[in-house]
């Protein structure tokens, strides 16, 4: 199918309405997601009647560049009018009565909404299967997960149900799947794009991010999520940026650092074989490369998961029944309608973190945990900005290995939170990191290429992403029997 | 119980609601009083994905607060989170400050019986308040109300310097009277913008070590506050006294039966789980900022107290009462200012006496005072003049309460002007030592009594307005033969 440039160039010329598009993306989820299960929730009216209206704006020449082009909201997003559910029972029956800061832009930017993606429950999984509406299936093989937590917006993009998707971010939650599922995604740096009306899993991590074939499709959805939003005290107040902008630069001179950690013991000989032959092409196109170390690196599981879990379990302290949400049918007193309540609205793996993060912030452990997982973040950071001396841009594989099947991981979290072993530092830094494709493997499955890049250099990444894109196919290549 | 034997120990926890019109962390408004939930926005009901942003205003007046008492302001500080579950605390948690509040080290000077006593503040800390649970008229339900989450609170927290329920209340007062004085606090203690937790313990007389603190919680007046110490600390005594150990625990005062009774045990105490909120920047404050609020603070009860005495000349009983509250200052210079001889005493006398039993006896707020500092100037300058005895002032005051005018047209309207002329006196004199020729009798014969009936009978025959230093002076003379 087709870019969002082409996409937008269609709708300039007056080659297609936004109606026409978003009929045609329903129709393709109409026909693929009772396979994929990619969406939670299609509302196909209330998406034409968006369509309607960008076409509406378009014919009054008030659109913009994007006016009219759809796109799926990882169902994490609040929409007005939209069931939001966070993948959640708890939230099975939610309605959100407002728009997240990142849903009003795209709103503002003319693009109608095609739906709500499946996603982990509350974010918290790597393979999408602790959904409360049931596991992902990935475009490349039915039997194998397409990542997490932003699975439905993954697999939708790369089933092309949606030309782009928003996802978010919170320890790989873009870059794993879209490595998984052969697109590419970026989390930007922390602050970047606004986290009001976005659900809370851990706070200081969580950032979203545009998910879409291809990078220049990133820089065009970045432009329209990124931007400073006062209800948001961790967002950050910078000039707004064109995140194209350097995306036809040339990459001579670029100086690519490979960390040796990423390329030891774990990784899978077809994913190093396949990022180390898009470093070879990246030379030729005149990128220099040097050897980096982020010494820590190691420590970052470890980190996150008493990090992410301790601010999950207080910002999952709202879902107690009393005001939205799931409510137990039955109960006897106060702590029985929490215990009930919470006891059928969370899944296993949410429980699992909550009682984790209730643990390390408990009275006596706070040190231990908390604090030293603090510091250890420090470390980390610390790792980077000494890497960023020496090189423009880090480079390494986005995941150990390629999609996993259903039910592979689930009876082991350890090995499923391994899944995000070259991802999580960059939460931790608050780093901006991008994930494209660069090959499949022995058995046809993606293979993702992880791009990190200092604070801010969002437009860097894009644009080394960009020029390899120019050259490679990847992005482009479609499951076998979806063209 | 031996009174001499036990020394009570008291700290006081003040919860002062802040003055600002919106919330501490959300734009929805905090006026007392509106329909259940009309003045909850989506922030306060904590709906998935909402964030804080910090109200300036809330931190304006906790910097006012900390200049006020001399106390340190940290540049530096950080909101946290206190977790734990109640229907009325939407999030699951309270945003407050623990590690590091805006405000350490500072205190206030109250009045005692001897003296002067020095209360150490040990922190004041921004919070934000909880809602209210309704547990009346809901048919065994509970209804819950949050037009008050969110509101925003500093809590002051003293040092354990306070040795009896009197002087807990003077501290009380005082503090009362300083957030009112400087406007940070309506201290409208029945809407509960002043609340009041008291930890009181008790230990033999010249213990060095505390004995164990049980706290009262919210004590919502001086009365109750003065009650719930002495009944508290009369309760740990004999509890000792036969034997028993004290516990730590949370209890609540019942104005009703005058006892306090057991809210939850030490062991039933919440482990609050805190760390730093990671929707919430730690405070950065600016010296300028902090400059210009110093500057602009207003002259504080104390050094008013202070200057009163030193170059008005008053009591130290008269500056207390004066300074009792800002509008009672602020009247009072008002009226001195406008006298037209300088009298502070007299000054002094009228707001303390007529002008404030006025007010009482209608419950009115000397702000608000129907006759202004500008009118009684006018009535007190008529006295100065020696228009009007005393007594004659009191009839005029009334009259100018009672909204017939100013002191000048009373005086004129009802013929209330001082008879002065030595003439009309000394005949008045006259009729009365022809009626009244026992009196004179017993008067030349030494009884001294005689002659204050005599002046009594002068006063009476001039229907009030003769001027009694002339009265006196006049008739002694006659008497005496002197004439």
């Amino acid at each position: 199918m087709t870019t969002l440039t082409e996409l937008a160039a269609l709708l300039a010329t007056g080659k297609t309405s936004s109606v026409e598009l978003c009929q045609d993306y329903l129709a393709r989820i109409a026909a693929w997601n009772p396979t994929l299960n990619a969406f939670i929730t299609v509302d196909a009216e209330r998406t034409l009647s968006e369509a309607r209206a960008a076409d509406a704006l378009r014919a009054q020449g008030r659109g913009g560049a994007l006016t009219g082009v759809p796109i799926a909201h990882k169902d994490i997003f609040c929409a007005e009018g939209w069931r939001t559910t966070c993948g959640s029972r708890m939230l099975a029956n939610f309605t959100a009565p407002y728009d997240a800061s990142v849903i009003e832009r795209c709103k503002a930017a003319g693009m109608p909404c095609l739906g709500k993606t499946n996603m982990d429950e509350f974010a918290m999984g790597s393979s999408n299967e602790t959904s409360f509406f049931g596991p992902v299936r990935n475009p490349w093989d039915v039997e194998r997960v397409p990542g997490g937590s932003s699975g439905g917006s993954a697999a939708a993009v790369a089933a092309r149900m949606a030309p782009a998707a928003t996802g978010t971010d919170t320890g790989g939650s873009i870059r794993q799947p879209a490595a998984l599922t052969g697109i590419t995604g970026l989390k930007p740096s922390y602050g970047v794009v606004s986290r009001y009306g976005m659900i809370a899993f851990a706070s200081s991590l969580d950032q979203g991010g545009p998910m879409a074939p291809g990078a220049e499709d990133c820089a065009l959805l970045l432009n329209v999520m990124a931007g400073f939003d006062a209800r948001d005290s961790t967002s950050l107040e910078r000039a707004p940026e064109d995140y194209t902008r350097d995306l036809a630069r040339p990459l001579t001179g670029v100086r690519i650092g490979l960390p040796r950690e990423f390329f030891g013991a774990g990784l899978s000989a077809d994913t190093a074989r396949a990022v180390l032959a898009a470093v070879e092409e990246l030379r030729r196109q005149g990128a220099e490369t040097v050897d980096v170390s982020l010494p820590n690196s190691g420590l970052s599981v470890a980190a996150y998961y008493v990090l992410a879990p301790a601010e999950a379990s207080s910002n999952l302290s709202r879902y107690d029944g009393v005001r939205y949400g799931h409510r137990a049918a039955e109960y006897r007193d106060l702590t029985d309608l929490y215990e009930r309540t919470r006891a059928e609205g969370f899944g296993t793996e949410v429980k699992r973190r909550i009682m984790i993060g209730t643990y390390v912030l408990s009275h006596g452990y706070y040190d231990a945990y908390y604090l030293q997982a603090q510091k250890l973040r420090r470390l980390i950071a610390r790792d980077f900005e000494q890497a960023f001396r020496q090189c423009d841009v880090i480079l390494g594989p986005t995941a150990p290995a390629t999609a996993f099947r259903l039910g592979e991981k689930t009876a082991d979290p350890v090995a499923m939170y391994l899944s995000d072993i070259y991802t999580i530092a960059v939460n931790l830094a608050g780093l901006p990191g991008l994930s494209l494709p660069c090959g499949f493997d022995t058995a046809g499955l993606p293979i993702g290429l992880q791009l990190i890049g200092d604070y801010f250099t969002e437009a860097r990444l894009l644009n080394v992403a960009h020029q390899y894109q120019c050259i490679t196919d990847w992005h482009r290549r479609l499951p076998a029997g979806m063209s | 119980m031996n009174g001499a034997r036990w020394e009570t120990v008291i700290g006081l926890e003040v919860h002062a609601q802040l003055s600002t019109r919106s919330k501490i962390f959300s734009g929805a408004a905090t006026a007392f009083g509106a329909a259940p939930n009309t003045q909850a926005c989506a922030v306060d009901l904590a709906l998935p994905g909402v964030l804080p942003v910090l109200n300036r205003g809330a931190v304006e007046r906790a910097i006012r607060f900390a200049l006020a008492i001399g106390a340190r302001i940290n540049r530096i500080n950080v909101f946290d989170r206190k977790n734990y579950f109640y229907p009325d605390l939407p999030k699951g948690y309270q945003i407050s400050q623990f590690a590091l509040p805006i405000v350490e080290a500072g205190a206030l000077t109250i009045g005692v019986d001897d003296g002067e006593k020095v209360i150490r503040i040990t922190r004041a800390h921004l919070e934000e308040d909880a809602g209210k649970s309704l547990h009346e008229d809901y048919h065994g339900m509970t209804g819950i109300d949050l037009n008050r989450a969110g509101t925003p609170l500093l809590e002051i927290v003293s040092e354990p310097d306070m040795r009896s329920a009197k002087e807990a209340v003077a501290y009380a007062r005082a503090l009362h009277t300083l957030v009112t004085w400087i406007g940070i606090c309506d201290g409208n203690m029945q809407e509960g913008s002043f609340r009041v937790d008291a930890n009181v313990s008790v230990r033999p007389v010249g213990q060095r070590e505390f004995g164990t603190r049980r706290e009262i919680k919210n004590l919502n007046s001086f009365r109750f506050l003065e009650q719930a110490i002495d009944y508290e600390a009369r309760w740990q005594i004999e509890r000792i006294e036969d034997g028993h150990a004290i516990e730590q625990a949370t209890v609540l005062f019942d104005p009703d039966s005058g006892e306090t009774r057991m809210m939850r045990s030490k062991e039933e105490a919440h482990d609050y789980r805190y760390f730093p909120d990671p929707d919430l920047l730690p405070v950065k404050l600016d010296e300028d900022w902090i400059e210009q609020l110093r500057s602009a603070l207003p002259e504080l009860p104390a050094q008013k107290r202070a200057r009163y005495q030193a170059d008005l000349g008053l009591s130290a009983y008269d500056a207390g009462a004066l300074t009792a509250s800002r509008a009672t200052a602020e009247y009072f210079e008002a009226l001195l200012a406008a006298l037209p001889q300088a009298d502070a005493k007299l000054a002094a006398n009228w707001v303390m006496g007529d002008l404030s039993a006025a007010l009482n006896k209608v419950e009115r707020d000397i702000a608000d005072s129907p006759v202004a500092p500008a009118a009684l100037a006018s009535l007190l300058g008529r006295v100065q003049d020696g228009t009007l005895s005393g007594k004659l002032a009191k009839q005029v005051f009334e009259a100018m309460w009672a909204g017939e005018g100013d002191a000048d047209t009373i005086i004129a309207a009802r013929g209330l002007r001082q008879l002065s002329d030595s003439g009309a006196i000394e005949a008045l004199i006259d009729e009365v030592m022809a009626a009244n020729a026992k009196s004179v009798e017993e008067f030349r014969a030494g009884k001294e009594k005689a002659f204050n009936a005599l002046v009594g009978q002068v006063m009476k025959a001039s229907k009030g307005k003769a001027n009694p230093a002339q009265v006196n002076a006049l008739l002694r003379r006659k008497l005496t033969g002197m004439d």
